[in-house]
């Protein structure tokens, strides 16, 4: 964090200096293990062996909240009979087809409950991919949800969530920590004493994550895992508590929230697919949950249809819900890419990326990139993406001719963000608006002038169009008000499209909440999350009070969705009855009338503690007093996952695509059996044995940042990073010859790298089980993924080196834990390069 | 000129400013929460407008930019070009947690198991020490001293400054310094170190460094309110058990006066590529001259004497 992180790591900082406690769990020791008081290296890819026994330490030592975890969680909730865990079936959950290598999840339920869809699809393929939407809904809320499952309050039943949990963690021992990740036992208690002495009624403790745990096949139950810990810690929606996202870029939470996403809409409403939900009325019943605030879907896609196609939207033409596009399959980064690489992709927008060098397996990258049309860049430097045909390093060995890639490319320069007026949403969802400090040089232009321009050009084309088609473009609203700036750029106001975002009444005034929202058509918004942004008719993200000058949590610095809500759930900060938990510890409680505290609370304002909703089937309106979990069907927080996830209830520890070990825990199973993979020629995976005997992952650094489009080009960060490197224990080093500061390069299956070697005691080996009874040391070795061959600090790319394996739920691939092999010297060139690699995967057996 | 050693409460008054001059400002660098993301350093070089080492608009030039072979560490040293500098330091210190506990699993150390690549059985841990260097803005600054063009002056912020327009490029203040901190730029000559940006100070604004340092590791303020802090600060983390503590150029009693710019170390000074015990190197100026004027004296009488002796 204090290396990816630093500005947001002055917290901690400032944290430990009124005496927490830090611990930061890394294969690497960095930066934030200098300031940490405790750094606990572990095998790349086994965190979820050591959070599993961090459970089993709070299991079986009675260290759990018992009030919190009995009211607020799912611990009592009886799960259907046919459920069987990993322990029965040699390490898979129920239901699994080794056909398809995926799950049907329906026996994960609930006993007399059903979690998943309405009863309207029985098709089967059908039926998966809705549970794949589901699981996209999530994203802000729980999956849907309906009827009262049965509970056993004693938590004894044996089917009861909690005793399933405890059966599931029972063999995650201190010894078998050790033996997965190369964690020392005592080590491991140190923590486990440390997070459990500082979780009770006084105090809270927070987990913070990055790419480190998401970049891995398993990544979504990584975070699970730390989510039913913190459940059972009573560690959500308290103060101090909670799992923080550390995003990877400035507003990656803002492009979640208003999507990048191909299968989501705004606010996280899933994206309609083709031949299943025809109406606007189908798809609202068939994705919104009955209960919480998931319960009113149709008012808040109403409104976004309002926003995106205004007067030509009415109630007799289902508000154009037909304009909206329709998935047909799987169009999410990888797949597309493969389907450039077979030349069904006619074209492809490249903004703020770099695929080329900064997405894994970057050659089959390139290889998508040469088989379009035509490409559109648009970045602040000439980046690899734009310039793959000229000098990429397929070029280089003769793979690809130039002259006979046919992609047409186009290069528009883009202002940076000093340069434009706009906002960051950060991981705490916290909008904050950046005013533009100097005009953009030359051609240089906003994202907002490109897509508004482009817009106006696309709408022209089409305005005496009388094909159906072009409907949705006709009908589409595109009249922002320009500001011309004292160059004579005409930018798009940004404030507008803000003021859009946040909705309006039907009269033109700013809503301020989304429950103001209505599905008749008479308010309109962009993203009902980000409702009360502009509320007052105030750009609430620019506010900018200082912290010393309000209380802890600063509602006056910018606005966090939802509500300028500063923590989630937080109505389970105080006990059922609605009174805070502890005196320290108090965020917000029942005054007698209504929720108040120091935080917006984050419940229905005059739903007492003792509620009981007469209806399960009215929205908000059937929340019990005592349910924090707002958008969770059931208004508890999951230690179990019933519905919404596609690889298993309980996270349970996996191996990474590529290992070099067995997996200790399921030795039948090795990685996540319902991980996506795509084996080809040029994807090929490492076998895990002598050719690849080490693991890699990959990181940042402080001075550079992603894949260097913003920072290799800067000469006062190149000169404190000049160069690609790898990092070596000096153990490592005696093993293979490396020299601090020479060259050496690292193998895998898919390509090899060179980088200067930096020899460092802060590479530390681990000593973990072999899987046969003994042990073995696992060397690791750091390979920063910020270079490319453009720009002043050049080096080769961390991507090449990887492959695509995917993580089922949210297709994110696997970067952080991989195999390979390291050697002296720099890598071959040319056509050597090729002679090489097709040597190393001849002796490991994976071509002929 | 003012004194040239020992204690001083107001070098500003002393170097001739009036008595109304503005208060004496420092830094204090605080070592023990620096996390080494080094934005002291290219905020300095963004304000002061100072080149890049190595790399020029137009391209790194082959093997011009590379790294130092010294881990994170690619700056090296303060110099002509970086006024701020972030050292690293890799230790191996004694383990501080318990010793390793044996649970008898008999898969773990098997005889003859250790070998070239083994994990290490040293009870010891690494430790990174990071720490910003700077300018120390001496009570007692030789550099000043020996300045023949008047080029270094003590402003009237209490700080040492080298008005570039004036340097000759002699280079007598190189040597001069007791830290080893101002330098000449290749390609220019002259000779350039922190300004503790004069510029900002005199617009009210905190220097660059302290203004970009996310965790209030480098901060500035008032000497004397920073000294006290300092002091609060040492004796936070002696009580929690920090014995290697300490406080660097804090003390006005030592050989340069006391730094305006001082530290909290979390090791000896020599750790970080300090001097343990840095002395004004003018300090003996005065009994240097005292020296040479009695020498001079003692050849004049003797010579006189001679001459006496002729005329008899």
């Amino acid at each position: 964090m204090a290396e990816a992180h630093p500005v947001g790591f002055q917290w901690v900082m400032e944290a430990k200096r009124r005496g927490a406690t830090v611990i930061h769990v890394d294969p690497r020791f960095t930066r934030t293990s200098a300031v940490a008081d405790l750094h606990v290296p572990i095998r790349a890819g086994t965190d979820i062996a050591f959070l599993g026994g961090l459970i089993r330490y709070v299991l079986e030592n009675d260290l759990w909240f018992d009030e919190y975890v009995r009211a607020y969680t799912n611990a009592p909730m009886i799960v259907r009979e046919d459920f069987r865990d990993t322990e029965d079936l040699d390490g898979l959950f129920s239901g699994y087809d080794p056909e398809t290598g995926s799950y049907d999840v329906h026996t994960w339920q609930y006993a007399d409950a059903d979690v998943e869809a309405s009863a309207g699809f029985r098709d089967e393929q059908r039926a998966m991919a809705q549970e794949h939407e589901r699981g996209e809904i999530a994203g802000s809320g729980g999956a849907p949800f309906t009827g009262t499952p049965t509970r056993d309050d004693t938590l004894e039943h044996p089917r009861c969530v909690f005793q399933l949990l405890r059966r599931h963690y029972a063999r995650y021992t201190p010894e078998m920590v050790q033996q997965v990740c190369g964690i020392e036992p005592d080590t491991f208690l140190r923590v486990a004493r440390a997070l459990t002495d500082n979780s009770n009624r006084e105090r809270t403790s927070a987990f913070c994550y990055a790419v480190g745990w998401t970049h891995h096949t398993v990544g979504v139950q990584y975070i699970r895992a730390a989510s039913v810990l913190q459940g059972l810690l009573g560690n959500i929606g308290r103060p101090g508590g909670g799992i923080l996202a550390l995003r990877g870029h400035a507003s990656i939470q803002g492009s979640t929230d208003i999507p990048t996403l191909y299968d989501l809409l705004p606010g996280y409403i899933p994206m309609p697919h083709a031949h299943r939900e025809q109406d606007l009325a189908s798809f609202v019943v068939n994705n919104a949950g009955e209960k919480g605030y998931w319960g009113h879907m149709d008012t808040y896609l109403v409104s976004l249809l309002k926003a995106w196609f205004g007067d030509a939207a009415t109630r007799g033409n289902d508000f154009c819900f037909d304009h909206l596009p329709r998935l047909d399959g799987d169009h999410s980064s990888f797949p597309t890419v493969m389907a450039q690489a077979r030349g069904e992709v006619p074209g492809y927008f490249v903004i703020g990326e770099n695929p080329a060098v900064g997405t894994a397996n970057s050659r089959q990258q390139r290889r998508g990139l040469a088989n379009l049309e035509w490409l559109v860049v648009r970045d602040l430097n000439m980046i690899e993406t734009a310039t793959f045909w000229q000098d990429g390093p397929e070029i280089a060995t003769g793979e690809m001719v130039t002259e006979d890639i046919g992609t047409e490319v186009f290069f528009l320069p883009a202002a940076n963000h000093t340069e434009k007026d706009g906002t960051f949403t950060n991981t705490q969802r916290l909008l904050q608006w950046h005013h533009k400090a100097v005009e953009p040089p030359g051609d240089c232009r906003s994202d907002l002038w490109f897509y508004y321009e482009l817009g106006k050009r696309l709408k022209a084309r089409v305005a005496s169009s009388t094909d159906p088609r072009d409907r949705p473009l006709q009908d589409l609203t595109w009249d922002y008000p320009v500001e011309v700036g004292p160059t004579g750029i005409a930018e798009p106001s940004a404030d507008a499209v803000l003021r859009e975002i946040n909705g309006r009444h039907a009269d033109g005034t700013p809503l301020s909440s989304y429950t103001e929202m209505r599905a008749d058509g008479s308010t309109s918004g962009g993203c009902w999350i980000y409702t009360g942004v502009y509320a007052d008719g105030v750009n609430q993200s620019a506010r900018r009070r200082p912290g010393r000058e309000q209380d802890l949590l600063a509602h006056e610095w910018g606005w966090a969705w939802p509500a300028n809500r500063r923590v989630l759930y937080n109505r389970a900060s105080a006990d059922p009855d609605g009174k805070p938990w502890s005196e320290r510890k108090k965020l917000v409680w029942w005054d007698g009338e209504r929720w108040t505290g120091d935080d917006v609370p984050d419940f229905p304002a005059t739903t007492a503690p003792g509620h009981v909703p007469e209806s399960q089937t009215a929205g908000a309106a059937s929340i019990a007093g005592n349910e924090p979990f707002v958008m969770q069907g059931d208004g508890r927080a999951w230690l179990y996952a019933p519905a919404g996830l596609l690889d298993g209830p309980m996270p349970a520890h996996y191996e990474p695509q590529e290992s070099p070990v067995p997996n200790a825990l399921y030795p039948a199973q090795g990685a996540n059996p319902a991980r996506q993979q795509f084996p080809s020629p040029e994807n090929t995976y490492n076998p895990s044995g002598e050719h690849f005997p080490y693991v890699f992952t990959t990181f940042r650094v402080t001075e550079h940042h992603t894949a260097g489009g913003m920072s290799r080009w800067t000469p006062r960060l190149n000169e404190l990073f000049p160069e690609m490197f790898l990092e070596v224990s000096p153990e490592l080093a005696a093993e293979r010859g490396l020299r601090n500061n020479d060259w050496g390069h690292v193998v895998t299956a898919r390509s090899a790298i060179e980088g200067r070697i930096v020899v460092t005691d802060r590479a530390t080996p681990l000593r973990v089980g072999d899987g046969n009874g003994g042990t073995r040391v696992i060397h690791q070795i750091g390979v920063p993924w910020h270079w490319g061959p453009n720009g002043l600090s050049t080096g080769d790319a961390a991507n090449e080196l990887l492959s695509v394996a995917l993580d089922p739920n949210v297709h994110i691939m696997e970067t952080k834990a991989a195999t390979c092999d390291i050697r002296p010297g720099r890598r071959p060139r040319g056509p050597a390069l090729v002679r090489y690699l097709a040597d190393r995967r001849r002796a490991a057996g994976l071509e002929e | 000129m003012g004194s040239l050693s020992g204690p001083l409460d107001d070098p500003t008054r002393d170097a001739g400013y009036p008595a109304d001059h503005p208060g004496r400002v420092g830094f204090f660098t605080d070592t023990s929460v620096c996390i080494g993301c080094k934005a002291c350093e290219v905020a300095c070089k963004e304000w002061n407008a100072l080149p890049a080492d190595g790399v020029s608009d137009r391209g790194a030039g082959g093997d011009v930019l590379g790294m130092a072979g010294m881990g994170y560490d690619n700056t090296g040293g303060l110099g002509g070009s970086t006024y701020r500098h972030v050292a690293f330091v890799e230790q191996r210190v004694p383990a501080s947690r318990s010793a390793p506990t044996d649970l008898g699993m008999p898969s773990m150390d098997l005889p003859g198991a250790t070998q070239s690549g083994e994990h290490r059985a040293d009870a010891t841990e690494v430790r990174w020490l990071m720490s910003s260097d700077v300018c120390k803005h001496c009570t007692h600054a030789a550099c000043l001293d020996v300045c023949p063009t008047g080029s270094l002056i003590r402003t009237e912020h209490g700080t040492v400054l080298v008005q570039s327009d004036i340097c000759n490029g002699c280079g007598y203040c190189i040597p001069a310094c007791p830290y080893g901190v101002i330098d000449q730029r290749p390609g220019d000559g002259r000779a350039f170190k922190c300004t503790m940006c004069q510029d900002r100070l005199g617009a009210g604004m905190a220097p660059a460094c302290a203004t970009a340092c996310p965790t209030e590791s480098i901060r500035f303020g008032p000497l004397d309110e920073l000294r006290a802090e300092a002091d609060a600060r040492l004796a936070t983390l002696q009580s929690h058990g920090v014995t290697g503590a300490r406080l660097y150029g804090r003390d006005p009693d030592d050989g340069v006066g006391g730094d305006g710019a001082f530290f909290l170390l979390l090791d000896e000074p020599e750790v970080y590529g300090l001097p343990p015990d840095p002395v004004v190197t003018t300090r003996d100026l005065p009994s240097m001259w005292r020296h040479a004027a009695a020498a001079a004296l003692a050849v004049a009488a003797t010579v006189g004497a001679a001459f006496v002796g002729v005329r008899r």
